[in-house]
């Protein structure tokens, strides 16, 4: 059963001393560095739907193909900037796994009660 | 015996299997509450997506868009777009720090007790009102569709909650899956159907769709009116209506990740990596569904048409019509009987993330301070809760009525789901300062101020005339205080406002003590609960 399944335990002063690794603080920063303009652009763009829809409806009435106007478009669009940026994450993601997958190794190595009896 | 109870009767028949199934293979902790850690990503994104499609998704917004054109494709948007603060920001991290509940993250570096109590208070009232919401509307809809039957709207609410019920006591977290992963999978199928029943309509022409979206005929008032569906205005007009459009999204982008009955869904796959797959799966199915609401809303604003749909059920009977109008009788049942199996997907995981944080944070956690007497009391607890809270629910549902004004316990579990749960979540992940006092004080703020000013909203404050009667009649009768029907705008700031005074004012010197740890857990996944072998 699950609950059986040994879990990777330290004491304070080693989940410190992770912290403070040059791999620790590399996988912080390469997370940063996508997450966070990631999260400002995604909500930039979504807002600009509310904000432009409830302030300047006549500019979001311009029709641009047919009847079909720029505010359907831009609606439109941000379920393909939704998807876009999701897939960027994924891959950017895939860098993530592979610096958390060192500092775990590392970390189960000098692990003295060895977790990995699965 | 009508084709729509047969389709219903055939999906509670599979669904009842299932149960049995699944509730042999629900013995101890992790399997109950997170069906053993083993559900595959793109399963667990099915799931998800079932999760959250509710009633309100497919009856309401293709509702909405019927009558109100563009403005209601608005929340078809906001729908989507809110599942990137799940992926960029929860689910990897509570998956890789917690056990069960949204809590096992906040009372990580905590003191545990106050912040898990406070925590499932959230949860317990986010999950109740939404349920509340959803029975109500389960047993007008499932009423209406069934009046040939001779089924009233009692025996509907009693029907939906004794299956919920049953799946969630028996089936546990695998039963409660997997229902929403075949509901997912019949809603998707419908709606790919209807859509292209709409476009087969307009003899494929996206044009002749459009055009015809430009000109939508009804009656105003006795008088015949001509609209362009495509422009904004119809729902949200001046002097408010720009505030509650960024308002309603706000409560979305942030309260969608503090869901406690989508939180939970990531608890069930083997690792962060697996909870992530699972976020984009579910995306690429709520995002092709909500593109998909063009066909049916509009489809039914053009080829039904309001006048029709007002004198046959009113707004949240459009996708059903349309698909009469299109297909006759036999498809009428079948996206009824959708329409059926998305409440009791969506009301199961309700109940399931209800009875665990009650189980879980409250009962072993605050009660007997994180000790399990004896193996099993935990999921005997879940268990007896989840058929209490289910037997609440029946009974709110059957007190308020079919004609109750319910549709506002949606936004109030948005809204505090966005300003008491997020906030949080994200400060105790991200804020080394950030303290016991704060969490309590976030979460208290969030839910008193989402619940006071939809209280003083024009959800709960308005004169109706006279001939509005009984819990259709608005709680206060008088001019509302606040003008918003969506609080966000407000409380998320006072949920964050709170957090961060709570904190700042009062000295914990122990809350750091363990904020490494939680950050290394969180974002590598070292020591992460693994993955139950069955």
């Amino acid at each position: 059963m699950s609950e059986s399944v040994e879990r990777y335990e330290a004491d304070k002063t080693e989940w410190d001393r992770i912290a403070e690794t040059r791999e620790f603080k590399d996988l912080m920063a390469t997370k940063r560095m996508f997450i966070i303009p990631a999260f400002v652009f995604f909500l930039g763009y979504y807002f600009l739907l509310p904000i432009l829809v409830g302030y300047a409806p006549r500019f979001m009435e311009t029709r641009v193909i047919g009847v079909v106007n720029l505010a359907y478009l831009f609606a439109l669009s941000q379920f393909f900037m939704a998807w876009t940026v999701a897939w960027l994450y994924v891959r950017a993601a895939n860098n993530f796994d592979k610096l958390a997958e060192d500092i775990i190794k590392q970390a189960e190595k000098r692990s003295p009660n060895q977790p990995e009896v699965r | 015996m009508s084709t729509p109870l047969v389709m219903f009767l055939i999906f509670i028949a599979i669904t009842v299997g299932i149960t049995y199934w699944a509730s042999k293979r629900s013995a101890g902790s992790s399997a109950y509450f997170a069906a053993s850690r083993r559900v595959t990503g793109w399963q667990n994104g099915i799931a998800v997506a079932g999760d959250y499609m509710s009633a309100a998704s497919f009856l309401g917004i293709a509702g909405i868009i019927a009558f109100q054109g563009y403005d209601g494709f608005m929340f078809s948007v906001g729908w989507l777009v809110a599942y990137l603060t799940v992926l960029l920001v929860v689910a990897e991290p509570l998956r890789n720090a917690g056990r069960y509940t949204m809590a096992d993250v906040l009372a990580y570096r905590l003191n545990p007790r106050p912040v898990r109590a406070m925590a499932s208070i959230s949860t317990l009232t986010v999950s109740t009102f939404y349920m509340i919401a959803q029975m109500v509307g389960a047993g007008a809809l499932v009423a209406l569709l069934l009046k040939d039957s001779g089924i009233s709207y009692h025996t509907a609410v009693i029907g939906v909650g004794i299956l919920m019920i049953g799946y969630v006591v028996f089936g546990g977290m695998l039963a409660t899956t997997w229902v929403q992963i075949i509901k997912a999978i019949l809603l998707m199928g419908g709606t790919i159907l209807l859509s292209i029943l709409v476009l087969a309509h307009f003899h494929f022409s996206l044009s002749d769709f459009f055009n015809a979206i430009g000109h939508v005929t009804y009656h105003e008032k006795g008088q015949e009116v001509v609209k362009d569906f495509l422009q904004p205005g119809l729902r949200y007009r001046p002097p408010y209506g720009a505030l509650e459009l960024i308002s309603l999204g706000l409560a979305l982008i942030f309260g969608t990740a503090g869901l406690p009955h989508i939180l939970v869904r990531f608890y069930t796959v083997p690792d962060a990596r697996t909870a992530r797959q699972s976020v984009v799966w579910a995306m690429v199915l709520i995002g092709s569904f909500y593109i998909m609401t063009t066909f049916l809303g509009f489809g039914a604003a053009t080829i039904v048409g309001r006048d029709f749909i007002s004198t046959h059920g009113g707004t949240n009977m459009s996708a059903p019509l349309l698909a009469q109008a299109l297909a006759g009788n036999i498809f009428f049942a079948f996206i009824s009987a959708i329409a059926f199996a998305t409440i009791l997907a969506v009301v199961a995981g309700l109940t399931i993330s209800a009875s665990t944080s009650f189980a879980h944070d409250f009962w072993t956690n605050v009660i007997h301070r994180g000790v399990e007497r004896k193996p099993g009391e935990e999921v005997l607890v879940a268990r007896i809760s989840a058929f209490v809270v289910g037997a609440v629910a029946i009974a709110i549902a059957i007190v308020l009525g079919p004609s109750a004004n319910v549709a506002f316990l949606v936004a109030l579990a948005f809204a505090v789901a966005a300003s008491a749960n997020l906030p949080v979540i994200v400060l105790s992940i991200f804020w080394r300062r950030f303290n016991t006092t704060g969490a309590v004080a976030g979460l208290a703020v969030g839910l008193l101020a989402s619940i006071g000013l939809i209280l003083v909203g024009p959800s709960l404050m308005a004169v109706d005339p006279p001939t509005v009667t009984g819990t259709a009649r608005h709680l206060i009768q008088a001019k509302a205080w606040f003008p918003l029907e969506n609080p966000g705008i407000l409380s998320i700031p006072l949920g964050f406002l709170g957090a961060l005074l709570g904190t700042l004012l009062s000295h914990e010197p122990g809350s750091e003590h363990k904020f490494n740890e939680l950050l290394v857990r969180s974002n590598t996944g070292l020591g992460a609960e693994r993955a139950g072998s069955q």
